[in-house]
């Protein structure tokens, strides 16, 4: 356990000896946020195989991913910049934009790769319009978001008006519509991949680490040496590239750019991070957490549709869903006392 | 037990007995009790942890006791509110937090109680008349139409002592008063206890101050461990019976300055000036030395100190470590430079809370305890343990979070996280600062022990004991300049006073 | 009155001028008292509603749920009047209706410390689910309205419609409240100082609680005023209203960590947006402009009012003193 080379330069010590930890990770693990979303995880699936025979077609399933997958790359992201200490609202009004950008360059005969390329290069340069704003010029993210969030898919207004962008190229369609092997679809494997990457980041990097700091003491953590406008400027780059993705194959799937794509999609984005058990006020939460929220808020969205509750009732229950399980155990802990 | 006090002043306008409060996991108040006289200025003495602002906080309304009587002027009561402890006459000026910037100073001093005029509005013409006049009465000239923050802190203490006046208080709880004035400023609050004495106000009065103490106080309560130890009048104690009675134990050696080798400059600042804060700072400090900073709250201290560590930049001046010019424009360059600075403000500069012992340790150490960018945890558990058990930390486990940690033990881990850098210089502001006296005595044990190690320690302080009794030298600011060094046996507690007050013929 | 000129909203006032001045010297019929007072009446429910945000941020929290307790309360004085209550009724109701669902809000805030922001996103979708629960997802049209329940808002009394006239009222009594009465006060208290206004014996989560419980009124009675002028409802109306209605505070220099801002500010902010917003089809600049211009304004109004507001260095040097505006002041 030791490493050697720290022990060369190491004091004399005098001290007593502190044990590094006194419950084992696996019994924390138990009690933990994500063990409570994965039994509900399982319980949605359990009950939804048994209540509609079509659940566990693999086709069907494969299906319902898409209304998950678009919305999770982008909570990864936001996951965080919230743990960060800050907020991004304007990730739907970015999509509008990388999509208009898209359609626009679309319109003047580019070509797929050009396509990506443009949308990547836009949803980078929200991001980093956004970073400006907040960790440039120090303004409250909230306040510096809802009013991009304007700007952004106001300019898709300007360009498109009430008007629509059709007829991607054909290679252009495999973003949002193709599949990689049988039912595994390319946004499915962009979801997991990205499950892994960001997960990696925030969880097994230094990099990671300081986005805790930061969200638990901005202050402090400059004062430890830490570059925390530069991480914080990074994050919302983050932000606004997986912004971008999600818009390139949103408009793939879809095959068409309104100025109203996506719209709402930060409510739910956030939503899905805050289910995850990232705290609102920063400093905590796990990526784990996060993809188990995008799951259940797929499983729930696809097994109410199989029983023909319409799309708002779902909503009703994923909002009562994000009070609830924050709720209760603070009620739990209140009737205890 | 000291003898009951009750007998030699009349009867305490307050009086607590048994009072017992608990928290998850800690007793913080165990039976204690606390009688408070009008027109006597009654000291609370305890270390940090010792049940202080617990008491408080039980006076004002903010806990309930889970045991235990309070009486005023004889009558059993209970305070379910705030709003109750200050109908029954009992209120409390904190430092500078009791206040709203937005609002007026005189609907500060109403707010809660303030006059009502047709329809149950606020009546504001009265309200104001009425401050005016409470304003009037403690000598303060300030405007009611003013808003707060506009006000700088020692004004803010007067608004918020007229408050006190304004709900007609019996007992007047002043928690660590003067901790923020400037020495001219605490004269006047002197006064002013003086005044609220002669109006039969029964004052609670909490600091860490000897001397303030000894000056200003009628009678001694001291706590300890949230236990009560025991209670008399002032006349009839003395510093070192006080000091045995707060730690339990006679305290001889506080001051372990070892002899260190006085090595090579390392640091050299010369011309350092920042528009506002400070101006031509020019010092050299050396291997192996301690070199003291001291002078008054506000002398602009911290501020140089914090321009050494990338927090502001100097608008002229430079700064050489080992004769290589420094240009130094954020924390990460002065770290990466050897030097290091451990915050006066620990809540919020100092200490990451959320996050566990062995995280902070690590922080600003991650790109050795990781590979390209990936965290070895392993690394950083045997980092963390090696500089927290050279401090004598004591915590339950290293990755507990070091919120939980009493204060004294947070600096512990604040400085474990610098010395894990390697520093060539540490700076510590204010490093005992609302610290228990364990923890104080290993720190500067410490300090002492790096200084020997061939470190370059700075050591910015505004107790004199401290200052005399570890620095090698003593430069004294004033104003945002540099008004003194003293070495050797002109190292006196009057040299320093009287350069840091600006008193002529302070010769150096 | 010269701390009056410096002030946020002397700035805002004259941003206004300046914009209406713009807008004159190309389209003169724009600031005739007619035109004006349609501005006025037609900002008249934003107006109204960035009070009640106003409240809410001042205790620093938000309410994301405004724009959905409206429309739920504007579907039920729907339904109300399609069962044939009395108006003055009705009015009863949806203020009533808003209060509670501004309470359960607040109850959530107050008794299980949830933060606002996730209390209100969660309820914002369920008060608006409710609508499609209330009604299958069916419209209330124009025909199935009652004629006085759609001509109240639109009545003109004294030269101005009622709805410009409850605004006008609501007005002020924000303004009393807000600066005359203990609960006003307390507002600023809780959002400028929350620590110390525990130790002045105001709670915090009741303070903030009974800012949710105005801001639900609120939203309730514009629930009715909105359903009645336009004449329709639905589970869709006023979506997305709720960042308008903060962007309306935040251009107002509502601070959005709590603790400042005015009745002024707040309704200038909102006044501000409304003429952008009518003033674009008369100087023939395509509405779909406007939201781009309105978040350009929010960017811009952001920046100014945190200008000055950074972290100041202390100002120790005797020199210095001289030269800052503190000092002096």
């Amino acid at each position: 356990m030791t490493d050697i080379s720290m022990n060369k330069s190491a004091p004399v010590a005098k001290g007593r000896q502190i044990p590094d930890r006194l419950t084992s990770g696996w019994k924390r693990g138990l009690k933990s946020w994500e063990a409570l979303l994965l039994v509900v995880a399982v319980a949605i699936f359990i009950f939804n195989s048994f209540a509609s025979p079509y659940f566990l077609d693999p086709w069907s399933l494969s299906d319902a991913s898409f209304n998950f997958t678009e919305k999770a790359m982008i909570a990864f992201a936001m996951a965080l910049l919230i743990i960060a200490g800050d907020i991004d609202l304007s990730v739907a009004s970015i999509m509008a934009l990388v999509s208009t950008v898209m359609g626009v360059a679309m319109g003047l005969g580019a070509s797929t790769p050009v396509l990506v390329f443009l949308g990547l290069g836009t949803g980078l340069l929200c991001g980093a319009f956004n970073g400006v704003l907040v960790a440039g010029m120090g303004l409250p993210s909230i306040v510096v978001t809802i009013g991009t969030m304007s700007l952004f898919r106001g300019i898709s207004y300007i360009v498109l008006g009430d008007g629509a962008f059709t007829g991607y190229p054909a290679d252009f369609a495999f973003f949002g519509q193709g599949y990689v092997w049988w039912v595994i679809t390319f946004e499915l494997v962009l979801f997991a991949l990205f499950a892994v990457l960001f997960g990696l980041l925030l969880h097994g990097t230094s990099f990671g680490r300081m986005v805790y700091a930061i969200g638990n003491n901005a202050t402090a953590a400059r004062f430890s040496g830490i570059r925390v406008n530069r991480v914080r400027f990074i994050l919302f780059l983050l932000t606004g590239v997986m912004s971008a993705i999600a818009a390139i194959c949103l408009t793939s799937r879809l095959g068409s750019t309104r100025p109203s794509i996506a719209q709402g999609f930060e409510l739910e984005v956030v939503t899905m991070v805050v289910l995850g058990g990232v705290s609102i006020l920063g400093g905590s939460g796990s990526i784990p957490g996060v993809v188990l929220a995008a799951l259940i808020m797929g499983l729930l969205t696809f097994g109410l549709g199989l029983l023909n509750v319409p799309g708002i009732v779902m909503s009703i229950i994923i909002g009562a869903l994000l009070i609830g399980v924050i709720a209760l155990p603070r009620l739990w802990k209140m009737v205890r006392r | 037990m000291q003898a009951d006090t009750s007998a030699a002043g009349g009867t305490p306008v307050l009086r607590l007995s048994g009072i017992t409060k608990s928290f998850p996991g800690v007793r913080a108040l165990n039976g204690v009790g606390l009688e408070l006289f009008p027109g006597q200025v009654t000291a609370l003495i305890g270390e940090n942890g010792a049940g202080k602002s617990t008491i408080v906080k039980i006076l004002t309304g903010i806990y309930q006791p889970d045991e235990g009587v309070i009486q005023v002027n004889g009558r059993e009561t209970r305070f379910p509110t705030a709003q109750a402890a200050g109908e029954a006459g009992v209120t409390a000026i904190h430092q500078e937090t009791v206040l709203f910037d937005e609002l007026t100073v005189a609907e500060n001093i109403f707010i809660g109680h303030a006059p009502r005029g047709r329809f149950g509005l606020i009546d504001t013409r009265r309200m104001e008349n009425e401050a005016r006049r409470l304003l009037a009465s403690i000598g303060a000239d300030l405007d009611p139409r003013q808003r707060l923050r506009e006000l700088g802190i020692a004004s803010k203490h007067l608004v918020a002592i007229a408050r006190a006046l304004s709900i007609d208080a019996q007992v007047v709880i002043m928690d660590e008063p003067t901790a923020a004035l400037s020495h001219k400023e605490i004269h006047e609050l002197y006064e002013l206890v003086e005044k609220l004495k002669a109006q039969g106000k029964a004052i609670l009065f909490i600091s860490h101050k000897f001397d303030e103490i000894f000056r200003i106080a009628d009678r001694w309560t001291v706590f300890r461990d949230g236990q009560y130890v025991g209670a008399g009048l002032m006349s009839e104690v003395d510093e070192a019976r006080l000091v045995q009675l707060m730690v339990g134990r006679e305290v001889d050696q506080i001051y372990p300055k070892r002899h260190a080798e006085i090595g090579a400059p390392v640091l050299t600042v010369a011309g350092y000036s920042h528009p506002t804060e400070f101006d031509d700072i020019g010092f050299t400090l050396h291997r192996g030395e301690i070199l003291g900073f001291y002078g008054l709250v506000g002398a602009g201290r911290s501020e140089v100190m914090q321009a050494l560590f990338g927090i502001t930049r100097p608008s002229k001046g430079a700064c050489r470590v080992d004769g290589q010019v420094m240009v130094l424009r954020s924390t990460a360059e002065a770290v990466n430079a050897g030097i290091v600075y451990v915050p006066e403000d620990r809540g919020r500069q100092g200490a990451v809370k959320g996050l566990p012992i062995f995280q902070n340790v690590t922080l600003p150490s991650l790109n050795r305890t990781s590979r390209s960018g990936f965290l070895r945890l392993a690394e950083e558990f045997a980092m963390a343990r090696d500089y927290t058990q050279r401090l004598d930390l004591r915590a339950a486990s290293l990755d507990q979070d070091i919120g939980l940690l009493s204060g004294g033990n947070q600096q512990k881990v604040v400085i474990a996280k610098w010395l894990a850098t390697k520093p060539r210089i540490i700076i510590l502001d204010e490093p005992t600062k609302g610290i228990d006296i364990g923890s104080k005595a290993a720190v500067h044990d410490f300090m002492s022990e790096l200084a020997a190690e061939g470190l370059a320690v700075i050591m910015v302080s505004s107790e004199i004991p401290e200052v005399l009794g570890m620095s090698d030298r003593v430069i004294v600011m004033r104003e945002g300049r540099i008004a003194a060094e003293f070495t050797g046996d002109q190292m006196t507690p009057e040299n320093l006073v009287r350069a840091a007050a600006g008193i002529e013929g302070a010769a150096a | 009155m010269s701390a009056f000129l410096k002030s946020r909203e002397a700035i805002l006032a004259l941003a206004i001028l300046v914009l209406l001045a713009v807008v004159a010297s190309r389209f003169p019929g724009f600031v005739r008292p007619g035109s004006l007072a349609n501005v006025l009446t037609d900002t008249s429910p934003l107006i109204i509603l960035a009070l009640g945000q106003m409240v809410v941020i001042l205790t620093k929290c938000i309410d994301l749920s405004m724009a959905a307790t409206l429309a739920l309360c504007g579907m039920v004085a729907g339904l109300l009047n399609m069962a044939g209550l009395p108006l003055p009724l009705i009015l009863l109701a949806v203020v009533v209706l808003g209060a509670v669902l501004g309470a359960i809000n607040g109850l959530l805030v107050w008794k299980l410390g949830i933060p606002s922001i996730v209390v209100t996103l969660g309820t914002m979708t369920i008060y608006r689910g409710t609508i499609f629960l209330l009604t299958k997802g069916q419209w209330i049209n124009a025909h199935q309205m009652s004629d006085g329940f759609k001509a109240f808002p639109r009545a003109v009394f004294l030269g101005l419609p009622v709805m410009a006239w409850i605004m006008i009222a609501i007005v002020i009594a924000a303004w009393v409240l807000v600066n005359r009465t203990p609960l006003g006060r307390a507002f600023y208290a809780v959002g400028g100082n929350p620590h110390a206004a525990v130790y002045t014996g105001i709670s915090v989560g009741k303070t903030q609680f009974w800012a949710f419980t105005l801001s639900g009124a609120l939203a309730g009675l514009v629930g009715y005023l909105w359903v009645a002028r336009y004449a329709v409802a639905y589970v869709d109306i006023a979506s997305g209203f709720e960042l308008d209605i903060v962007a309306a505070c935040v251009i107002g220099g509502i601070a959005i960590a709590g603790g400042a801002g005015s009745v002024a500010g707040a309704v200038m902010g909102a006044i501000f947006l409304g003429i952008v917003k009518n003033a674009l089809p008369v100087a023939g600049i395509s509405p779909f402009a406007q939201m781009a211009i309105s978040g350009t304004a929010i960017l811009i109004a952001i920046a100014f009012n945190a200008r000055g507001q950074g972290p100041k260095g202390r100002i120790i040097l005797k020199q210095a003193e001289h030269k800052s505006p503190e000092a002096r002041a």
